[in-house]
């Protein structure tokens, strides 16, 4: 089962802890309009590469990745569960710590043939890097033309499976930075026992070359990039509200 | 008889070290073994600068914004002729300086060295507005023949084309070839006495018949011994002893600075290093300290007023010169740490020393510290030195666990890479061959594309409209052997000329006797040949041609594996072209039963060698500049760090054993998400089984109350 891959990133040291080898998996149902990798969300493209293939990339530069492990990106990994399947098997087989990085768009409540790929993948999971994008359902629909209530549920389904969650919160000026969402992002992330850390991204704007090359507009034009002040004080508020679910002040 | 010779000294100054087979011969590396103790602990017991160091300090950089202001030079000699004794003492503020000597009597004044070649010595004066005494360069053009004009008397026509159509270049015939490092040490361990017995004995056992090797020897030990007297009469001129050992570690910074400036006093060497000395004074320092003798505080006084000095050194040069190495650079380089074969490392309180100097000085590109990295190394060195490297951009790393292999636990980086047992081993610099000019001649059967002379032996050029890979190589190949063997045979006449006119004898009277000779080369442009080929073999290469019918541009059709991406398509050709190039360069004799290696260095040239180069067959434009050594081409690598790093890698050593160099340069934001706490994860040896490390290393984590409950 070949993976469709966008790239590889061979020293990955901001997606998950450690040194990683990051893939870039091609493919996305979302449309984040802050979106820095557009070149991904076309599916069926990139290049094709199996497990094994990059199994074998990650092993003959182990010795780099020593405190790190594997981190599935894209792009939306977990459009390819069987692929995910298959090399986090090889990967547990060697005793590398695997980590998802998603936006949980994929997941939907009950039982389904999907949900079971997921469940096998979940125990192979170390880690997942869950960026919720918008805790508002309506503002979610309009930042990614898609809904956000598959995206709770997937973190919830993380906190019932125990797997460790790092949840991550891309501030944008005047669209992901209102006070009192942040606070209501806190509270829900708050509430989950598997939540082990908080990476809070400022917004950039170093993706717009690549909608020039693209050929389509960029959507958030005119939008300056977030201070890193701005990500910090989005931060505090966040955590506010996490401490406010625990009954912490 | 043999009792009579065999030395077995003992000096009070050696009270407290463990006695072994260091007293009964020189052999610093013994005394090191047997009275080195590891630090394990961290750079907590540092000490800030003193006022006086601070004061001195900033006369340095008075002196040296008065210097830009004066176009780079601030004072030169033109008549003294720089020797051990040239000139009397000089200071900055004498009774401020704990370390004291310059080169000349003033600091920033630049001393005139003609023995390299009296015209670039002129030049050098020239060029930074200074005339030289007409009667010097009268004495150095018909009385003393100087190291360049014996080169020139034997250079072939051949020779002089290559060197002018810089297929080879920078080469060492008219500046000083540097790249030999004098154990300095052995000044301060021995005292200078000492040294010069040790050196009548070996003129005493040289061979009886007198060949003409044997007549050399003698002669050269016999200026040995006469550049060591001279060195006693230099520091005695500062009022200091050295014929005995020094007796403590002021007195052991102090000798071994006064041995390293003699040699620069003499010598205007395209690197003048400085060997691998922290561990060494730190045996002094640690039984001062155990004594009472000095504090912390005075001891990093010390190591910050003898740094300051290596930062003061400075000769005479030509722009030439500077702009081939982009700079003013003296590559003192000091190789730090490093792991002894017993598995002890060799990290000392010194070593933190030498690099907290970067902090009490500020940062600096000189002296060159460079660190001998080893996994083995203590964490918290390890930390230190991520530290320091993020906070000044000014320290070097080299893979000690490589080179301890074959160059053991006493070695030392002369300029950037080049390694060489400390006074066993020397080295005949040999600057670099242009292998993407070479690539480009066998395709125009030895014709310069530039010049449109020909330069290289008259091949039949490929006509071809596209390039054939097996087509390409054959030509390839046949060319690198050309290119080696007038390599090679300029080299021996730059080193015979060289030990003829402008011999090191301070530096090689601190070596032994019988010293082992490496007869560096180097390659220039390995990146271009390689994505060259690549691209020839797995694209189409179309050639554009001048109305002469001279291949001069080239376009590529399609894509093609790149250097630096982990492929082992374009690797393996990297691979192959080293291999290949330095067998041919073994084909070839070598002076003085020198080993041949090869380097893939160049720091800064590579500007200038691609400057001199056509457009070649990867797309590269025109005098373009070539990566920096090994490097891939920029922008040519895509699939991040260690992919990069790994194609580098995969270069022999084993054909390269003079280095290969790799200029990394990262923003602080791509090394994760807060720069200290990324400090030691680069750490590549540490087993990760037990689930520490899967804690979340590289965020903000969350408040510890937070995460609670």
């Amino acid at each position: 089962m070949d993976g469709y891959i966008h790239s590889i990133e061979s020293f990955g040291t901001v997606d998950g802890p450690g040194v990683r080898l990051v893939v870039f998996c091609q493919g996305c149902p979302m449309r984040c309009q802050y979106c820095h990798n557009p070149d991904t969300w076309e599916m069926g493209k990139g290049t094709r590469m199996s497990a094994e293939e990059i199994m074998r990339l990650y092993e003959r530069n182990k010795a780099f990745y020593s405190r790190g492990g594997i981190t599935v990106t894209g792009g939306e990994p977990l459009l390819q569960p069987d692929f995910l399947l298959e090399l986090f098997a090889l990967a547990k087989a060697r005793g590398v710590h695997t980590c998802i990085d998603t936006s949980g768009a994929t997941y939907r409540e009950g039982q389904s043939p999907y949900n079971e790929k997921l469940d096998r993948l979940m125990e192979m999971t170390d880690l997942v890097m869950l960026d919720i994008k918008h805790i508002d359902d309506a503002a979610h629909r309009e930042l990614t033309g898609m809904p956000n209530g598959g995206v709770l549920a997937f973190a919830k389904y993380l906190e019932q499976r125990n797997v460790p969650l790092w949840v991550r919160h891309v501030v944008v000026p005047g669209i992901t930075d209102e006070e009192a969402q942040l606070e209501r992002l806190g509270r829900f992330i708050g509430s989950l026992k598997n939540l082990k850390a908080l990476d809070v991204l400022p917004y950039h704007t170093m993706g717009t070359v690549k909608y020039q090359q693209m050929g389509i507009p960029y959507p958030l034009e005119g939008v300056e990039p977030m201070s890193k002040a701005g990500a910090e004080l989005a931060r505090k508020t966040i955590i506010a509200g996490i401490r406010a679910a625990r009954g912490k002040n | 008889m043999d009792h009579l010779y065999y030395m077995d000294y003992d000096f009070e100054e050696w009270e407290g070290f463990e006695r072994a087979t260091w007293c009964r011969e020189i052999n610093v590396r013994s005394f090191l073994q047997h009275n080195h103790t590891p630090y394990d602990g961290d750079e907590s017991f540092l000490t800030e600068p003193t006022q006086d160091t601070l004061d001195l300090w900033a006369q340095v950089m008075e002196l040296t914004k008065e210097e830009i202001a004066r176009g780079g030079v601030l004072d030169m000699d033109t008549d003294v002729v720089s020797t051990i004794t040239s000139h009397g003492p000089g200071y900055l503020n004498k009774s401020k300086e704990k370390i004291v000597g310059l080169q000349t009597d003033k600091p920033f004044k630049r001393a005139f060295m003609p023995y390299g070649g009296i015209r670039m010595a002129e030049k050098a004066c020239k060029d930074n507005g200074y005339t030289v005494d007409p009667k010097m360069s009268e004495f150095f053009s018909t009385h003393r023949k100087t190291h360049n004009a014996g080169v020139f008397d034997v250079y072939t026509p051949e020779m002089r084309a290559c060197r002018s159509s810089h297929i080879i270049t920078g080469l060492p015939d008219a500046y000083g070839r540097g790249r030999i490092i004098g154990d300095y040490r052995r000044v301060a361990l021995y005292g200078v006495d000492c040294l010069i017995e040790d050196k009548l004995e070996q003129k005493e056992e040289t061979r009886s018949a007198m060949y003409s090797n044997v007549i050399r020897q003698r002669e050269e030990i016999s200026e040995q011994i006469r550049a060591l007297q001279e060195l006693k009469k230099m520091a005695a001129s500062y009022g200091y002893d050295i014929s005995r050992p020094a007796k403590d570690v002021k007195e052991a910074i102090q000798w071994l600075y006064f041995g390293y400036l003699g040699a620069i006093k003499e010598q205007n060497g395209a690197a003048m290093s400085l060997g691998r000395t922290s561990t060494f004074l730190d045996i002094y320092a640690e039984r001062d300290l155990k004594k009472g003798l000095y504090t912390e505080q005075e001891i990093q006084e010390m190591v910050d007023h003898f740094i300051m000095k290596l930062r003061m050194v400075k000769f005479a040069r030509t722009p030439e010169y500077n702009q081939l190495f982009s700079g003013d650079p003296q590559w003192v380089t000091e190789s730090i740490g490093g792991v002894a074969i017993d598995g002890r490392h060799l990290v000392s309180k010194m070593s933190y020393r030498y690099l907290h100097t970067l902090k009490n000085l500020g940062p600096s590109p000189e002296p060159n510290l460079t660190v001998l990295w080893s996994v083995h190394l203590p964490l918290p060195f390890k930390r230190y030195c991520a530290k320091v490297s993020i906070e000044s951009s000014s320290v070097q790393y080299e893979n000690d666990d490589m080179m301890r292999f074959t160059h053991g636990d006493d070695y030392a980086i002369a300029c950037c890479v080049s390694s060489m047992r400390l006074g066993l081993e020397m080295q005949f610099f040999g600057a670099r061959a242009n292998l993407a000019k070479c690539l480009l001649y066998a395709i125009n059967g030895g014709v310069d594309e530039i010049s449109h002379k020909q330069v290289g032996p008259k091949f039949t050029p490929i006509t071809a409209d596209y390039l054939n890979y097996d087509e390409v190589m054959d030509k390839f190949d046949a060319m690198m052997r050309w290119l080696a063997e007038v390599y090679v045979n300029t080299l021996n006449i730059i080193h015979y000329m060289h030990d003829k006119y402008c011999y090191e004898r301070l530096q090689m009277a601190l070596h032994d006797k019988n010293v082992t000779r490496w007869f560096a080369t180097g390659i220039a442009g390995l990146s271009v040949v390689a994505d060259s080929l690549s691209a020839i073999k797995y694209a189409k290469v179309k050639v554009i041609r001048d109305e002469t019918g001279l291949a001069v541009d080239y376009e590529v059709e399609g894509d093609f594996p790149k250097y630096g991406n982990d492929d082992d398509r374009v690797d393996n050709i990297a691979r192959g072209i080293v291999h290949r190039f330095m067998e041919h360069i073994r084909k070839n004799h070598t002076y003085r039963d020198s080993i041949p290696t090869t380097s893939i260095l160049t720091i800064t040239s590579n500007v200038v060698y691609g400057k001199a180069t056509g457009s070649t067959p990867d797309g590269r434009k025109k005098g373009e500049a070539f990566a920096p050594g090994a490097n891939p081409m920029h922008r040519r690598d895509t699939h991040g760090a260690v992919a990069s790093l790994a194609s580098v890698a995969k270069l022999p050593f084993k054909d390269a054993k003079d280095g290969i160099s790799n200029t990394f340069s990262i923003i602080p934001g791509a090394l994760g998400k807060e720069d200290q706490i990324f400090c030691g994860d680069l750490d590549v040896d540490i087993d990760c089984g037990n689930g520490g490390c899967f804690s979340p290393t590289l965020f903000e984590g969350l408040d510890a109350d937070a995460n609670e409950v």
